[in-house]
């Protein structure tokens, strides 16, 4: 094995390739690797985790085909760290040599043969824009949930109807529920896929402007052999990688949008995202902040009289009548970071009932309903 | 250091015989009779002896076996902590109403601070003397009649000490100064924290008074004991005890616990009892106006090996279903199978909000507790149709009274109360419709 490759090519390969190698291989000591594989197309690097798998394709010159299996983890520190110079990477009896400028590097190999074959890329159904799909992502997995007793819940909905998906995640505390266009190969394709939020996280982080996204799904989804797919061209190479979809039925959340509301606000979010983190202060960690909306205004307040209190005044558009909610002030961190546009729309019914969060354009615009943030508010006690 | 405090300022209180005593003041026909409270099943244990029942030998954590056996004769009732709760209560304002600065210590024992009672400037004997005597007034006036025992010294062990010295009914003072000739004599087990395993260890050291312990240098204690228990005891053998009273902390959990007649295995039945102890824990909660954050189990194997597993949950919660949900999980982490003698449910990091689940409304209603298996008869507090001896009930024709016994589909009520004087004993049908339980009356909205 002898190829040459760009610094920043191989680089970002790597990082991207080494994030679904386990932390912990347990018994399977091979997982912890890298393969690399020289070929008449380039050079191949794959990760597996038995869950997930990523490979990416390099477009590089190679003088000698072979196979390696190195350590992910120890490749990736080394790659982040060469000088910006081209890379000479060949097999030196058991050991791999890489060599970049002045700097020398040897590395152990383990044995190739005892690498798991990656699963295969299911057939593709559709392909999305990868700036619309890293945008609905990141804003979908606001609220997905991170508790591993819960497994369902640390998923990503994807609910995909004729040219539109709908992805849906909740922690049970908020959900989130995103709108997102994309190009099915077939009109009537109808499917529902629960994608770790993780893999869905990492995939839209690692899509390069401009790229479209292949998505890639086994005809009846669902069930527990579920296998979903993406393919994209990033950072110089064609990458794809597949994840077992999660075993069990996601809630019906979608309902839990109330279909009318008793009060409804309009705040800049630039302003109210300032005021919640000042108030919040005197807030421990997950302890309430409270948000009066009346009189054109919406006051905020925290803490308690035998402590330290805060409490700050915003104009608010308000609809309807005064109420006094209250909300975990990370969780409502959260949905203002994710929604768009300079200005949130806030829909509220009674103080113990959810309240929706959706961005808007403008301050006399519509709320742009692509993104909507529900979030349960706490409830004061006595 | 000497005693820290140079006045007498801490007063330590004691009800006597707290729950047999509140039974007989609710059952005047057990007044002047032994009474033993305490667990009615198989393995109960005993709360409380009246006095009349501690002179056949019958002492607080018996077996029950063994003081039915030394006391045949008594009577053996379950217990009604809700009373028991109430008059406390009553109790404890009668203190705060002496000092602010109360340390409750349980239902029936409390220290207080006199240093902080600002109408209490002189705190001589005499004085301290009267205080007492107008306490304990005060605490039969608002007990209907109960007795307690008052110690007042220096420091928390040595009026703990002197209240046991002149009980029940007395008052004990100890005048600063004379706390080391008062405790040389008596025997190690008074202090706190010395039960039979330390007095064991020490009795091999040649030390049974404490006029023994004295003599034992610290780092003879410390290889004895250990470093913390060691050294504390150094210092409590002469006198010195600088704990501060402690106002009344805000409780940090709650829990609801049961041990069982017989070792249980069938997981459904675990489960079902996980799911009754986390309505009973929610219900706590909500009257107290808490939620919880962190939720605990707690399993006692049949060879009395203890597991405890908890979990916290992403924001406080008073919600059964949430708390059930989260029991059962950790219960699967136990192996059960070889039996369970006790299991509880707890719940701390207190809060007073809660974050709602989204999905609440979807929660599967909650089982009313009949639809599981039986779980009041494996708790051992009952028989098939839920009487109990010592129970509050009230007929239709008879009025109120309470349950002297049941079995074989037939119940025994002696129909008294605290006001009515004795009254007389009937048995009926256990499923007599006209029979039911009876609730507390409402607290005089004093």
């Amino acid at each position: 094995m002898k190829f040459r490759v760009d610094r920043d090519v191989l680089a970002d390969a790597v990082a991207w390739t080494a994030r679904s190698i386990p932390a912990r291989p347990g018994t399977i000591p091979q997982l912890a690797g890298i393969l690399m594989v020289a070929g008449p197309d380039g050079l191949e690097l794959s990760g597996f985790d038995y869950e997930t798998s990523a490979h990416a394709q390099l477009p590089v010159e190679v003088a000698d085909e072979g196979k390696a299996l190195i350590s992910g983890r120890l490749l990736a520190d080394i790659c982040r760290a060469l000088p910006d110079r081209p890379v000479d990477v060949s097999m030196d009896g058991a050991k791999v040599s890489l060599t970049c400028g002045s700097s020398r590097f040897s590395m152990q190999t383990m044995p190739v043969e005892d690498y798991p074959a990656l699963p295969e890329l299911p057939p593709v159904v559709g392909s999305v824009d990868g700036d619309a799909f890293a945008a609905a992502v990141a804003q979908a997995v606001t609220a997905a949930g991170r508790d591993d007793m819960l497994p369902v819940l640390t998923g990503v909905k994807l609910e995909i109807e004729g040219a539109t998906i709908s992805l849906l995640a909740t922690d049970r505390f908020r959900l989130s529920l995103r709108e997102l266009d994309w190009r099915p190969e077939q009109n009537e394709f109808s499917a529902n896929a629960l994608v770790p939020a993780k893999v869905l996280g990492d995939t839209a982080r690692s899509l390069t402007g401009g790229s479209a996204l292949q998505v890639a799904l086994a005809a009846d989804g669902g069930g527990s052999d579920g296998l979903i797919g993406f393919s994209w061209t990033a950072g110089g190479s064609d990458r794809r990688t597949t994840t077992r979809l999660i075993d069990g039925s996601f809630p019906n959340v979608r309902q839990l949008f109330p279909a009318t509301s008793e009060t409804t606000a309009v705040v800049e979010v630039a302003a109210l995202v300032e005021a919640v983190r000042r108030v919040s202060l005197v807030a421990g960690r997950n302890t309430p902040i409270r948000l009066t909306f009346s009189d054109a205004q919406v006051s905020l307040e925290a803490g308690n009289g035998e402590e330290a209190q805060a409490s700050e005044s915003l104009d608010a558009a308000l609809d309807g009548e005064p109420i006094t909610i209250g909300f975990n002030p990370t969780y409502l961190l959260d949905g203002l970071g994710a929604i768009t546009g300079s200005h949130v729309h806030v829909a509220m019914t009674l103080p113990a009932r959810p309240a929706a969060f959706a961005g808007m354009p403008g301050e006399d615009a519509e709320p742009d309903l692509q993104f909507r943030y529900l979030l349960m508010p706490l409830r004061m006690q006595g | 250091m000497e005693a820290v405090r140079d006045t007498a300022s801490v007063l330590h209180l004691d009800l006597d015989a707290f729950f047999a005593a509140v039974e007989q003041r609710d059952k005047p026909s057990l007044r002047g009779r032994p009474v033993v409270v305490g667990g009615l099943g198989p393995r109960g244990v005993v709360a409380t002896a009246s006095y009349e029942a501690r002179q056949f030998g019958v002492r607080s954590a018996m077996s029950m076996m063994e003081a039915r056996s030394r006391c045949p004769h008594a009577a053996f009732l379950a217990g009604r902590f809700d009373a028991y709760r109430r008059c406390s209560a009553d109790v404890m304002a009668v203190l705060h109403d002496l000092s602010p600065l109360v340390e409750p210590l349980s239902l029936d024992e409390a220290y207080v601070d006199l240093s902080a009672a600002g109408q209490l400037t002189d705190l001589s004997p005499a004085v301290l003397f009267d205080v007492a005597e107008g306490l304990r007034r005060e605490v039969s006036r608002v007990t209907g009649g109960l007795t307690a025992s008052v110690g007042i010294g220096s420091s928390k062990l040595v009026a703990k000490i002197a209240s046991e010295l002149d009980k029940p009914d007395g008052v004990v003072v100890v005048i600063p100064g004379t706390e080391r000739d008062l405790l040389r004599p008596m025997q190690v087990t008074v202090i706190p924290g010395v039960g039979p395993a330390t007095g064991n260890r020490l009795r091999m050291l040649g030390v049974t008074t404490i006029d023994d312990l004295e003599r034992l240098s610290v780092e003879e204690l410390v290889r004895v004991l250990g470093q913390a228990h060691g050294r504390s005891l150094f210092a409590l053998a002469r006198g010195e005890d600088d704990r501060a009273v402690m106002a009344e902390r805000e409780s940090k959990s709650i829990s609801v616990e049961d041990t069982f007649d017989t070792d249980l295995v069938e997981p459904a039945l675990l489960s079902a009892i996980v799911d009754r102890h986390a309505r009973a824990v929610c219900e706590r909660l909500v009257g107290s106006g808490l939620s919880g954050r962190t939720v605990t189990i707690k399993v006692r194997q049949h060879d009395f090996t203890t597991n405890t597993r908890s979990t916290t949950l992403a924001g406080p919660t008073d919600r059964a279903a949430v708390v059930s949900r989260v029991a059962r999980e950790l219960l699967r982490e136990i192996d059960t199978s070889a039996g369970v003698r006790l299991l509880g449910v707890g719940v701390s990091g207190l809060a007073d909000w809660v974050q709602d689940d989204l999905f609440v409304d979807d929660e599967p209603p909650e089982e009313p507790v009949a639809a599981a298996p039986t779980p009041v008869d494996v708790a051992g507090r009952s028989t098939a149709t839920g009487w109990v001896a010592g129970m509050d009930v009230e007929h239709d024709d008879f009025g109120p009274g309470w349950v002297w016994g049941a079995g074989l589909g037939r119940v025994t009520v002696r129909f008294e109360t605290a006001e009515t004087g004795v009254g007389p004993v009937r048995t009926l049908a256990a499923d007599d419709n006209r029979l039911r339980r009876r609730p507390l009356p409402a607290p005089d909205p004093a």
